[in-house]
């Protein structure tokens, strides 16, 4: 009985003497050779992916779809912080997107006109391009920051299904924004309907991955702090939250703005995959796109946002020839998950290594009958759950 | 707490190197046959274009020409004794989706592609398409711009301002002195085709009264024809795609209005959206009719009946004509005897576009110097039972 | 054309939209009311109610009072229909799970016509008798003026039920405290079912009135009406008829003035900043009634 307490009331206290160890106390990975073992895994997949596309082994066609689903996988892991940390429902995200990438591909191509960087030089690459591209893609973001900003101020008010319209209404006047905005300004900023066009390749394999994984890095440990708490909290109960001295209006606004931010970063990526930005492109229909990959996955958890995101693009890549279907499809998974499992796939469950490698240094494995054997995995299942 | 801080995040970014094994599989993307007709038996061409969702009239429209005539052509014996092998890849009407189809159709190996269709995609492909110095004839995109990106990009039809410019010159000799316009702001084909229009009209001394617009999707015009039609107008000019120019013809018609309207291409296929009897009294310009019972014109419907069923439309000649643009091109790389791969073999093939002159059922296409046109247009109106009737036929402009 | 006819034709153009909007917007609030569910298929409706009349006017060619019944009749089945199937399973489940379903029911609906009748637009027959009237010299539309009459005696109707009989009670009863009113004997899911029922008929008079003057049926054409309707009703306050109705004549008269100034392109967005703009200054819009959370 006592044991079991202690599993409820201290579970994320992982040397509380149980598990497989044989010398009786749990051993565990400290904090530094985490982050080494995470870094050096990070270094090798971007490794290895490089060299497969420089060499030939992932072809142009792949090579594209692969952006497209980092692309995917920042914007589904930013609209996660507000769906799935937050508990909101912003149904304008690729309002934020268009935002970043207009930001992104404007600056990226007016700066290079005025350091006398070309079209192809970009695509070459070299110290002073990959400066010009991070100045930018975090300028996207910025400008979509701000947006955000704009818009989570009076939007955060609401609740649930104003907060939902408010911000669709605010992702529909973008657009228009977008499309109209040099006829009121008087000279070219974003043409309009016609597009932006000539925006230069400056996203490759290599630089879309690094954002993910440096994106990814950032959520999770923001979430992981003080402050992601405080936004958890304000999920689970905003009143309780407000009572127990969590300032909700900052908390609220601050995940509204990171989420924007991050799907300024993505759509500053996106630009450079694309090389021509419609404001079309950036409808109500992309924001649902999005919306069901992090419903799918699991509102909560990365990992659920990450995989769903990635077969969710290669998918459709790989069934081209139905792809009339796919959006039937989407809105039926949609329907079915909602109802038999409204917390998506994953739920909110979040995979580490860190934790597996631990199990093996405790030889704690699943299959052990040992009582104490699943204390690791549950503790997430239960502190995040529960909405 | 801190042993709580499991630091997972990273582990998350190998999700994405499974993605590289998945990738893999997506490989079968669009096999299209593509395995069967190896080596030099064959010639590979592409068609791209949207076939489903928002734009997929159009891209249908397109490729069912295209393949009607790679088709006759393969009937006929091919090019050069080799048959054409046409692989067909859908965007969706997204410029992402574009590229992505763009380069799986140069991994598999074609030598020019017919394509793309709307402007947003077709400038992304002409933007990649310059670097692989890939032939693209494009049946319909009109933006000024899709051609300046580079020499392989050519389209079969007119651009928008010289639209503009033939309907303003019939309203000249129809001796409308004034004219009001209404047009969807916001889209390149819709406001060029104005400008042109309202610039060459005023020069031609005919009084713009109105110049009126709406956004896409708009599906109530009253408010905007209602001030119009306040000014008088002689005719209105509507040149928008023809689901608009319906509902535009319809309101007008009940809010009083009897007078002329004015068209472009895009109102090929109005007749379906407004009744006989408001169509009376419009006139449009458009490359092709099927109500042409001339030359090539009458025979392309006749095959195209045969084939699919329906009645061709514009898009479909244009699709058929930006076919034939891009065979003589490969023709001419074909008989200087050069080896398809090769980056000779796609600059024979755009130096045989460039050079070339084909009589088209749109009639005949040739370029001078740059990747536009220089071809006819006809004026088409309504007959009283509403099927389209041609009014008369405006040679090249020189 | 004078001055005076213009301005008489514009009110009536405003007239005439803000009256489609209205009969969408009462179908959302009347929703809202009694299960706070954002019903986004609810313009989906009206898209089917379009089709409807498509296939009976166009394919099957038949008589325009029978098309139309069956496209009123149509859209009630379908809106009792999408609530049964998609929106009962959930009634106790957390509010943004049934949001999520209603943008799902929404995208299964505009993807699905997309699928079956294709993204091109079909063109409904006109089945108006006459396209305009002449009233002392000024040319009126007359789909104008039947539009607005018949949403003008839909809302009177509408409250009627909503006011004077027993099941308009129980509504009422349910919106205000659906577990007492379990207690009191109301049969909350047959008034449920009930109300989406109403709605959807009013969204089935609206699709008629819709095609009518607009004279088309695509997939997507639901969207952005049903979004305009909503914002109509969140302005005059979501539950409230009056509400729904004068909210939907400010968007309608917003539109067209906004048109008539020559500013259309920036219509929508005028639309959505209105909203926005009402929302901050009278969160629960303006025949709303504030209700503060409990914990």
């Amino acid at each position: 009985m006592e044991e079991e307490l202690m599993a409820k009331k201290r579970p994320i206290i992982s040397t509380g003497g149980r598990g497989g160890a044989a010398d009786g106390k749990r051993r565990s990975l400290p904090m530094p050779a985490r982050y080494v073992i995470n870094a050096l895994l990070v270094f090798v997949v971007l490794a290895v992916g490089e060299l497969m596309v420089d060499g030939g082994a992932i072809t142009r066609y792949q090579t594209s779809v692969l952006q497209q689903v980092g692309v995917y996988i920042i914007m589904a892991v930013s609209l996660n912080i507000a769906t799935g940390y937050l508990g909101q429902l912003p149904l304008g995200h690729a309002g934020f997107m268009s935002v970043g990438a207009y930001g992104c591909a404007i600056f990226i191509m007016r700066l290079s006109e005025a350091l006398g960087i070309g079209a192809r030089d970009i695509v070459a690459g070299g110290p002073m391009v990959a400066l010009l591209v991070f100045a930018g893609v975090v300028f996207g973001g910025i400008c979509a920051a701000v947006a955000g900003v704009i818009i989570g101020i009076p939007a955060l008010r609401l609740k649930g299904d104003y907060l939902a319209i408010i911000t669709l209404a605010f992702a529909e006047i973008i657009r228009v924004v977008m499309l109209n905005i040099d006829d009121v300004l008087g000279f070219e900023l974003t043409r309009g309907a016609a597009g932006l066009t000539g925006i230069p390749s400056y996203s490759n394999f290599l630089n879309v991955f690094l954002a993910v994984a440096i994106v990814c890095f950032l959520v999770h440990t923001m979430m992981k702090s003080r402050h992601g708490r405080s936004i958890l909290a304000i999920r689970d109960n905003e009143i309780a939250a407000e009572a127990t001295g969590v300032n909700t209006t900052y908390y609220k606004t601050l995940a509204f703005v990171v989420s924007a931010f991050f799907a300024g970063v993505a759509g500053g990526l996106y630009a450079g995959c694309v090389g021509v930005l419609q404001p079309a492109n950036f409808g109500f229909m992309q924001s649902i796109e999005i919306l069901v990959m992090v419903v799918l996955g699991g509102m909560g958890s990365m990992l659920g946002s990450v995989l769903s995101a990635t077969v969710l693009t290669i998918l459709p890549e790989a069934l081209r020839a139905f792809s009339d279907y796919r959006m039937i499809a989407y809105a039926v998974v949609l329907i079915l998950v909602m109802i038999f499992r409204p917390q998506g796939l994953l739920g909110s469950y979040d995979f580490s290594l860190s934790r597996v490698i631990e199990r093996v240094m405790n030889r704690d494995f699943p299959w052990k009958k040992d009582k104490g054997a699943d204390s690791g995995a549950s503790v997430e299942e239960v502190s995040a759950d529960g909405r | 707490m801190f042993e709580s801080v499991s630091r997972r995040q990273f582990l998350q970014v190998s999700a994405a190197g499974t993605a590289l094994l998945g990738l893999a599989a997506c490989n079968g993307g669009s096999e299209g046959g593509s395995e069967g007709g190896d080596g030099a038996s064959t010639i590979k061409v592409g068609i791209l274009g949207p076939h489903t969702g928002d734009v997929a009239n159009y891209g249908i429209a397109c490729r069912n020409g295209a393949q009607l005539y790679f088709d006759q052509l393969n009937a006929d014996g091919g090019i050069n004794g080799k048959q054409v092998e046409y692989l067909v890849e859908d965007e969706q009407g997204d410029p992402t989706q574009a590229v992505t189809a763009y380069n799986l159709l140069v991994e598999q190996g074609v030598v020019g592609i017919v394509g793309d269709v709307t402007t947003g995609p077709t400038t992304a492909v002409a933007q990649q398409s310059v670097n692989d110095n890939m032939p693209c004839v494009t049946p319909s995109a009109t933006a000024a711009e899709i051609v300046t990106y580079g020499d392989n990009t050519f389209r079969a039809c007119v651009t928008d301002p010289e639209q503009g410019r033939i309907m303003a010159a019939f309203a000249n000799e129809q001796g409308y002195k004034n004219v009001g316009t209404l047009y969807l702001k916001g889209d390149d084909y819709n406001e060029g085709v104005n400008n042109a229009f309202v610039e060459e009209a005023q020069a031609l001394g005919i009084t713009i009264t109105a110049e009126q617009s709406y956004s896409a999707g708009d599906v109530d015009f009253n408010s905007q024809l209602t001030t119009i039609i306040a000014t008088n107008p002689d005719a209105i000019l509507a040149p928008n795609y023809y689901e608009d120019d319906g509902l535009i013809v319809t309101q007008a018609r009940q809010q009083g209005y009897t007078g002329v309207i004015l068209g472009v291409d895009g109102w090929s296929g109005v007749a379906d959206y407004a009744s006989a009897e408001d169509l009376q009294n419009c006139y449009y310009c458009c490359a092709f009719s099927s109500a042409n019972t001339e030359g090539l014109a009458a025979q392309f419907t006749a095959d195209y009946e045969e084939a699919y069923g329906e009645t061709p439309t514009n898009f479909c000649a244009l699709g058929y004509d930006a076919a034939m643009v891009l065979a003589g091109g490969i023709a001419a790389a074909e008989e200087a005897g050069l080896e398809a791969g090769s980056d000779e073999y796609l600059q024979a093939v755009i130096d045989g576009i460039a050079s070339g002159s084909v009589e088209g059922v749109t009639g005949t296409i040739a370029y001078e110097g740059t990747g536009d046109p220089v071809k006819s247009s006809l004026v088409l109106t309504f007959a009283e039972d509403g099927s389209e009737e041609v009014f008369e036929t405006i040679d090249a402009s020189a | 054309m004078d001055g005076v006819a213009l301005i008489v034709s514009q009110v009536l153009n405003g007239l005439q939209l803000g009256s489609i909007y209205a009969l969408v917007a009462l179908g959302y609030t009347m929703v809202y009311g009694i299960i706070l569910l954002l019903n986004f298929a609810h313009g989906d409706i009206i898209m089917a109610g379009a089709y409807i009349l498509w296939i009976i006017l166009a394919q099957l060619g038949l008589n325009p009072v029978i098309a139309m019944l069956l496209a009123v009749l149509g859209c009630t089945l379908l809106g009792v229909l999408i609530d049964k199937v998609a929106y009962a399973p959930l009634r106790n489940a957390p509010r943004l799970s049934v949001l999520i379903t209603a943008i799902g029911v929404s995208y299964f609906l505009e993807n699905g016509a997309q699928l079956v009748f294709g993204a091109d637009a079909k063109v409904v027959p006109s089945f108006a008798p006459v396209s305009s009237i002449q009233v002392g010299g000024l040319s009126l539309s007359f789909v104008a003026l039947v539009t607005v009459l018949v949403t003008a005696a839909s809302t009177i109707v509408l409250t009627f039920l909503v006011q004077k009989t027993k099941l308009g009670k129980a509504m009422r009863a349910v919106s205000e405290d659906m577990g007492a009113a379990r207690l009191m004997g109301v049969n909350v899911n047959n008034t449920i079912t009930f109300t989406f029922a109403v709605g959807s008929a009013l969204a089935g008079i609206g699709a008629v009135l819709y095609v009518m003057a607009y004279p088309q049926a695509t997939p997507t054409m639901g969207m952005m009406l049903g979004t305009k309707a909503f914002v109509a009703a969140v302005l005059g306050g979501i539950g409230s008829i009056p509400g729904a109705v004068v909210g939907a004549m400010l968007v309608g008269f917003a539109e067209v003035f906004v048109s008539a100034i020559g500013l259309s392109v920036w219509r929508d967005a005028v639309v959505f900043l209105l909203l926005i703009v009402v929302l901050i200054v009278r969160p629960t819009g303006i025949f709303g009634r504030t209700m503060s959370e409990k914990v």
